[in-house]
This record gives structure tokens, C-alpha cells and sequence, in this order.
């Protein structure tokens, strides 16, 4: 039971702070049209996370809420991945990162459509149809910047470098995700395999394999970002508990 | 003892006709196809409701809006049920509401609509202007004003329409 309680909250932290990040693009992105496509990705992603906590909270009882697993939990609790983490730079890095995020999301949830747990699959299910939008949408716009100009092409190359260390993570299966039935060999490849071949469109080269990578974020070990990003989210709840709009 | 009776539930789904969608207010949440089911048990009542995106606002304000409804109709246990299986898909809207939509300015779904993929760059349906009727038009945008819309542009009216995508 624990370990389905872990893995859900891991799901639904990837997503929530996933967008989060992404929603703080919200009235700043680069044109109006790209501005309300990152918002919408923002409130899927939102959306996804509060089916999986409201999943959690009825599996953890005791009172237990999608508002108090995403307001009172702190940093440590927290077991989203270190790429959703990662503050926003520029454009180049946040669509990338998004490619990376919702590449792995796409895979897994065609993994966990047909899991064991009903719920899961039924969240995974319908999450999957606006993940495929998301993978679209970031792959067009890394191919759109890696094959586009000088300056874009540099960008984006140095978002690599940046973020490339964070998706070695998303396939070393923490505890609680050994007995998930994710087949995490399939899921790397076919992680690996849309990489490539949208990095080879968009004329960028793929990193290494064998290059170091950064982990700790699915056990609570977080860089100093999450702990940022809770503190702006949680105020609210944290100053005023139990308030409600 | 769970009884069913028929007339009531027929009597539910008529009220449920005159809620509507509070982001596309020409469809009723019985041509969006949201409503899976509607049952009975003595004097609750239970309907089965599917969100049509995991993150719709619009959610919240439907639920609120069916209680209201089914209150001034004089039903009072009213509980609302998420079923997210199967997945809400654009095929479930009706007829009507289709041609609705397209009276609203709104281009609704195909009705055969090519299963979506990741694809990058992929060559679109042609998408027909619910102003002139035009097929040629163009995407602008795969997110529009809601989660549910994608913002196209005619080529020979020039009017920007928004289109009930794919799902």
C-alpha cells in the first residue's frame, strides 16, 4: 500500500510542479499564441496532478486531501524528478524541457493505461491524450529552433548542455516504482529513440549516453529550487489554514 | 432495496438538457457528452460525469450548475460522480450540438477524426470556416482560448475561428 501511495504522489508531484514551472510563463510568453499554449500545458498538467492526489488522498485516509498533499507536504516529501524543478530560462530551455518531461510522460502513461491499478490507468488514460498534444507542440519547437537561426541554434544547444543531466533520472526506478510493472528498458528506449530523432530534424546533437547524470529528487532530495517554488505555493495555505476561495 | 424508476431519471436528463457549458454557453453538458449516467435510488440521485480535459476550469462551475438545476426542480440528494474511464472523447458530442457550435463561430470536431499522434509538423485535417464555409484555412495554434480549442484562420475570409479539436 505504501509503495502505490509513493508512486501516485510521485506522479502527481511530477505534474504539478512540472506546471507550476510552466505556469509562471503566464502573461510573459514570448507571443500571445505561445503564452496561452504553455498556460493550457500548465493547467493539463495541473489538472492531471489533482486527479492523482484526490487518488493518494482516498488511498492515505486520515483526513487526507489533494489540498494538504500538495500544500503541507515539504521539500523532503516532495518526489518529482529534478528536471520539473529546473527554473525557466529562456524560451529554447523551457520548451526543451518540456520536450524531455512530456516525451517521458507520453511513454509511461502508454505503459500505465494498462496497469493492474484501476486508477491509475483510467487517469493515465485520459492524461495521455493531452500529453500527445504536448509532445507535439515541444517537438515542433525544438525542431523550430535547432534547424532555425544562428542565435536560436545556440540557444537551444546550450539548453542541452543544461538539462540533459536531469533526464537520466526519470529511468532509475526508485523504490516504490519496482513493483509498478514499468517495463523501464522500453521506456528509455522509446524515451531515447523520439529524442533522436527529433534532435537529428532539429540538427542538434545527442549528448553522450554514458555522461554523468544528476539523481535524488524521486527519494526527496531535491536542489534548492523546489524549495522556492513551495514556498511561494504553499503560503497561502501555510500563513491562513485552512482557507478557501 | 434499491428501486429504479424510469420516469425520474427521464425527468433528470430533460433538466440536465438546459445546463450548459459555462466556456461554450450554445451546448448543453448533454450535447458536450459529458454525462455517462444517471441513476436513481429512491430520492438520490447520482450522475456520472466525465471531465473533458484533466485540468478543465469549467469542471467545478458544471457540477455547480447541475446542483442548481436539479435544486429548483425540487431534487435535493444530488451527488455527482468523476468517471474517468473511458476517456471523454469528441465523438460523444451529438448532432446538434455540433451544428450549435457552428452556428457559435466555434468549427466543431470532424466526425472522423484522424487518431492523434505526436507527431511533429503533421499535415492537418482541412478544417472548414464556420463563417464562409471555406476549406481553406489555416492552423494558428494547437491551444486556443480553452483547453479544448485550437485557433485557426481562414485564407479567404480572413476571419481567425476557433476549432473543437481533436480528442
Amino acid at each position: 500500500m505504501d509503495q502505490l501511495i509513493n508512486y501516485t504522489l510521485f506522479l502527481a508531484d511530477n505534474a504539478l510542479i512540472m506546471g507550476h514551472r510552466n505556469s509562471e510563463w503566464c502573461g510573459h510568453g514570448p507571443i500571445l499564441e505561445q503564452d496561452i499554449a504553455i498556460s493550457n500545458i500548465a493547467l493539463d498538467l495541473i489538472g492531471q496532478a489533482r486527479n492523482f492526489y484526490q487518488y493518494a488522498a482516498t488511498l492515505i485516509g486520515n483526513n487526507a486531501t489533494e489540498d494538504s498533499l500538495a500544500y503541507l507536504r515539504d521539500v523532503k516529501e516532495y518526489k518529482n524528478c529534478l528536471l520539473v524543478e529546473q527554473p525557466n530560462a529562456d524560451w529554447a530551455q523551457t520548451v526543451l524541457k518540456q520536450f524531455f518531461f512530456s516525451t517521458f510522460q507520453y511513454y509511461l502513461y502508454q505503459q500505465l493505461q494498462n496497469n493492474n491499478d484501476e486508477q491509475l490507468k483510467a487517469i493515465a488514460a485520459k492524461a495521455l491524450k493531452e500529453v500527445t498534444y504536448h509532445v507535439r507542440w515541444s517537438s515542433e519547437w525544438v525542431i523550430r529552433l535547432g534547424d532555425g537561426t544562428e542565435e536560436s541554434k545556440k540557444r537551444i544547444v546550450k539548453a542541452v548542455d543544461e538539462l540533459w543531466m536531469f533526464t537520466g533520472e526519470l529511468f532509475e526506478p526508485a523504490s516504490y516504482e519496482l513493483n509498478t510493472n514499468i517495463d523501464f528498458i522500453f521506456l528509455k528506449e522509446n524515451w531515447n529513440k523520439r529524442i533522436r530523432s527529433i534532435f537529428a530534424e532539429a540538427t542538434i546533437d545527442v549528448p553522450a549516453e554514458t555522461s554523468w547524470h544528476q539523481s535524488g529528487g524521486k527519494i526527496g532530495n531535491h536542489s534548492e529550487h523546489l524549495g522556492f517554488i513551495l514556498a511561494e505555493m504553499q503560503f497561502l495555505q501555510r500563513a491562513y489554514p485552512n482557507s478557501e476561495w | 432495496m434499491v428501486e429504479t424508476t424510469n420516469i425520474s431519471v427521464e425527468k433528470i436528463w430533460k433538466i440536465l438538457e438546459t445546463v450548459t457549458d459555462p466556456e461554450v454557453p450554445v451546448l448543453s453538458i448533454i450535447d458536450l457528452g459529458i454525462i455517462r449516467d444517471v441513476k436513481s435510488k429512491r430520492d438520490e440521485i447520482e450522475i456520472f460525469l466525465t471531465p473533458t480535459y484533466s485540468g478543465c476550469p469549467a469542471t467545478d462551475a458544471i457540477n455547480m450548475n447541475i446542483r442548481m438545476g436539479l435544486l429548483e426542480n425540487g431534487f435535493s440528494k444530488i451527488k455527482i460522480t468523476q468517471q474517468l474511464s473511458p476517456p471523454w472523447t469528441t465523438d460523444w458530442m451529438t448532432e446538434k450540438g455540433k451544428q450549435k457550435l457552428k452556428a457559435y463561430g466555434i468549427a466543431p470536431p470532424h466526425s472522423k477524426q484522424i487518431v492523434c499522434s505526436p507527431d511533429s509538423f503533421q499535415k492537418e485535417e482541412a478544417i472548414q470556416c464556420p463563417q464562409c464555409n471555406s476549406y481553406s484555412t489555416r492552423l494558428i495554434s494547437h491551444f486556443g482560448s480553452t483547453a479544448c480549442k485550437a485557433l485557426y484562420q481562414c485564407n479567404d475570409c480572413k476571419e481567425p475561428f476557433d476549432y473543437f479539436k481533436c480528442h
